[in-house]
């Protein structure tokens, strides 16, 4: 299929399209925009529907009842607007519904601002919401990577029915970029016989429900999930390794933030550091096993657009074995190639 | 071709962000490496716009553009004043002269006045002051061919806009006159 | 030998975990008669809410949905848009409906979404142990209102179907009780209507049943249906506030 020029936001909401996700509830909140709005457009004219919610809460709530018929369905915000979906992000992944979730984020806390920003790490990986639970997290780098991911997240929301996040910062919902819309690999999806579509008299009634009374019920549920997340991790860990084979210097970042990165380890290469990256495409579950390939590393840089959040991840895969070191830039700031090729320079320097 | 990093500025409804859609669209057309990043928000609303446009041979990094620009587009004094900083030694410094009397500070650019909104009128429109920008751009540059812009240009403007191509064709023939 | 009375299919065999004297058993037994009566209870998706009836998707026999507190009518909202030649409905009560999930009810409204709400009206808090509700009475005593509901500290109590009945998408408006048998059969009837509104296709509509609570006001069952005639129907009429104009 041909290449098409688009934004961000938009190629997000075609992506969807593609995966067949007909039904979109939202709330407008910058930079996310043309995202609700590319669906308010697009979706009436294949049959499908897009509600205009009255707040994030009540469009993650109308998310979770469409996803209990079955349907795909997808919601988008950023960051203050995803703080507000968690309650219906938690019973949805306590009631095992799949459906998909941008977060195009934008620097916090509170209203923040709007600017780029990774600050929503935590709530990504963490949990927002409350109880025992996890969602798988992409986070693309490039447009056709958040196309591409897009699509995919129908998929695994599916497989394993699970909410599944996808989260770009501000400049991957608003830049510009070639993008094709290709096939994923397929997978073998269970039939959703759990679906609230009427019993229509020929079977008991199906109840969608995140309530257990019963502590011994409830751990069970628990268990159940924990076992789903881990099967997750096993099979749906996704991360790129650059130029990592001689690199002294190990960079680990995600998203946008990987691309500026990347340009810093050309800067640096023609200088002659060593130096590559590990980037994490999926923040949960979180690349462990990528930090035991990186033979030649004397020192890990983590650079994130925030005062440092996935660095606790990056402290629990390095298990002690590596300094670590943080660069960052918050707030919508966004860091330059220099900042980071001097902070890798001041780290080596303290290595040799 | 290394990379050609371009930072286009003005202000609101200067066509900025179009102009730069147009050379990152013919980019694409070329089938080379293209980024298109706006600036956004609230200094949209009848402020200051500016997008970086990446247009590269190998598969495009940061889509920032800090002090890395090859070429800066200026339609406005505040864009000038902002930008000029930004471009690397013998970038290509674009003002347009009609609206901005102040001239460079930095001499180790090349830079070029082009009285764009005045070119504009001449061809009856002032409307395509920006192309006539991207045109003088193109001609310093060849970063993409005039026939993709126009290929792009038919795309963009949609089979009811078709009569607008051949005044966007001359304001980009004009702008290249500009700085020959 | 003629059948005088029996369970409505419309519920399941499970047993209620209501209170002795508590009238949501009836509210549900009307419900479920209903859809059965309209024919569509295999096409009907229930939401639950989040207080007493948080089970009733133990209870209704369909499919059911059950919601966060207050987001039901976000929850039927999501459902109808997805599948508009299904029956939804919510079933809430006062704390939901009236206090945590007013956004979700007026907006519901407001957009006209196809679907039903039975709004269960007992003026307090049930589930959690008697705590004030948007609705519970001046000078009614709750557990957050030991000295009885001051209009200066929390206001009147909040009449939701007064209010639901200005917003145009809100098609069928009406308040019922279910107090006594006549008061149940008009409820009956407000039910079904409620439904038919939306199988035609008309828009929201909601009933707002008033219920007794003879564990939290800590007055017996009888003695609470007589509560609830002498004290809540002054404040809050029967009656219908909204009705679709015929042929239309």
């Amino acid at each position: 299929m041909a290449k098409v020029l688009m934004k961000g936001n938009e190629a997000i909401g075609a992506a969807a399209i593609k995966a067949g996700c007909k039904y979109f509830f939202g709330y407008p909140i910058t930079p996310q925009n043309e995202l609700p709005e590319f669906m308010s457009r697009e979706l009436p004219k294949i049959g499908g529907a897009f509600v205009q919610a009255e707040s994030e809460v009540a469009a993650i709530n109308m998310i979770y009842g469409g996803a209990g018929t079955g349907a795909r369905v997808m919601t988008s915000s950023s960051s203050p607007g995803i703080a507000l979906k968690q309650e219906g992000i938690s019973y949805i992944a306590g009631a095992e519904l799949p459906c998909v979730i941008v977060n195009i984020s934008r620097g916090g806390p509170g209203l923040g601002g709007i600017q780029p920003s990774q600050a929503d790490y935590f709530m990504s990986t963490r949990g927002g919401g409350n109880g025992d639970y996890r969602h798988l997290c992409y986070a693309p780098a490039t447009l056709q990577e958040a196309v591409d991911l897009t699509i995919e997240a129908f998929d695994v929301a599916d497989q394993y029915r699970t909410p599944v996040i996808v989260i770009g910062d501000g400049m991957i919902g608003q830049m510009m970029e070639p993008v094709e819309f290709n096939e994923p690999t397929k997978r073998n999806l269970p039939e959703k016989t759990w679906a609230t579509t009427g019993t229509e008299g020929k079977r008991k009634p199906n109840i969608i429900n995140s309530l257990a009374l019963d502590p011994a019920e409830l751990e069970k549920h628990n268990i159940k999930l924990d076992n789903k997340y881990k099967e997750i991790e096993a099979n749906e860990t996704r991360y790129e390794m650059y130029k990592t084979e001689d690199a002294e210097i190990v960079f680990v970042a995600y998203g946008t933030t990987s691309r500026i990165v990347k340009n810093t380890i050309e800067a640096l290469r023609a200088e002659g550091i060593k130096a590559g990256l590990i980037r994490p495409i999926t923040l949960w579950p979180f690349p462990n096993k990528a930090f035991t390939e990186i033979p030649a590393a004397k020192a890990l840089l983590t650079v994130e657009m925030s005062m440092g959040q996935m660095i606790d991840d990056v402290k629990i895969a390095n298990e002690g074995r590596l300094p670590i070191h943080f660069y960052g830039r918050s707030g919508g700031m966004i860091p330059s190639p220099e900042e980071i090729g001097n902070k890798a320079k001041e780290v080596l320097g303290g290595v040799k | 071709m290394a990379a050609e990093k371009v930072i286009l500025a003005g202000f609101g409804g200067q066509g900025v962000m179009s102009m730069g859609q147009l050379l990152t669209y013919a980019g694409m057309i070329e089938n080379k490496n293209v980024s298109w990043l706006p600036s956004y928000g609230p200094e949209m609303r009848g402020g200051t716009a500016n997008c970086a446009v990446i247009v590269s041979d190998t598969p495009v990094g940061s889509p920032i553009i800090t002090n890395d620009a090859t070429a800066a587009i200026v339609m406005n004094l505040p864009s000038l004043v902002k930008f000029e900083g930004n471009l690397i030694n013998g970038g290509n410094l674009l003002i347009n002269s009609s609206l901005i009397t102040q001239k460079a500070e930095r001499e180790d650019v090349k830079t070029y006045y082009i009285p764009a909104n005045e070119i504009a009128g001449e061809i009856g429109n002032s409307r395509v002051a920006n192309i006539v920008m991207l045109g003088a751009y193109l001609e310093l540059t060849k970063v993409v061919t005039v026939d993709s812009v126009i290929e792009a240009l038919k795309k963009v403007f949609g089979p009811d806009k078709q009569h607008l191509v051949p005044l966007n064709k001359e304001a980009l023939e004009r702008g290249a006159a500009a700085v020959k | 030998m003629a059948e005088i009375f029996n369970k409505t299919e419309g519920l399941t065999d499970k047993q209620f975990h209501y209170c002795p004297g508590c009238t949501h058993g009836i509210i549900h037994r009307l419900v479920g008669e209903v859809l059965v009566e309209l024919g569509v209870l295999g096409k009907t998706v229930g939401v639950a809410p989040v207080g007493c009836s948080v089970l009733a998707y133990d209870y209704f026999n369909c499919d059911m949905h059950e919601a966060a507190h207050g987001r039901a009518p976000a929850v039927a909202t999501g459902i109808k848009r997805i599948l508009p030649e299904n029956v939804v409905f919510t079933y809430q009560g006062d704390g939901d409906l009236a206090s945590i999930g007013t956004a979700e009810i007026i907006h519901a409204a407001h957009r006209g979404e196809k679907f039903t709400t039975i709004f269960v009206n007992n003026a307090i808090y049930g589930m959690t142990g008697g705590q004030m509700a948007p609705t519970t009475l001046i000078g009614q005593k709750a557990t957050t209102a030991p000295y009885g509901r001051q209009q200066a500290t929390a206001g009147m109590p909040l009449r939701m179907s007064e209010m639901l009945a200005t917003i145009d998408g809100a098609v069928f408006v009406e308040r019922v009780s279910v107090h006594n048998v006549a008061a149940i059969r008009k409820a009956k009837k407000a039910i079904k209507k409620a439904f038919e509104v939306q199988i035609e296709g008309k828009g929201f509509g909601i009933v707002e049943v008033l219920s007794t609570c003879p564990t939290n006001w800590g007055i017996s069952p009888v003695d609470s249906l007589k509560w609830l005639e002498e004290n809540m129907i002054p404040y809050y009429p029967l009656g219908n506030f909204r009705t679709p104009e015929e042929g239309k």
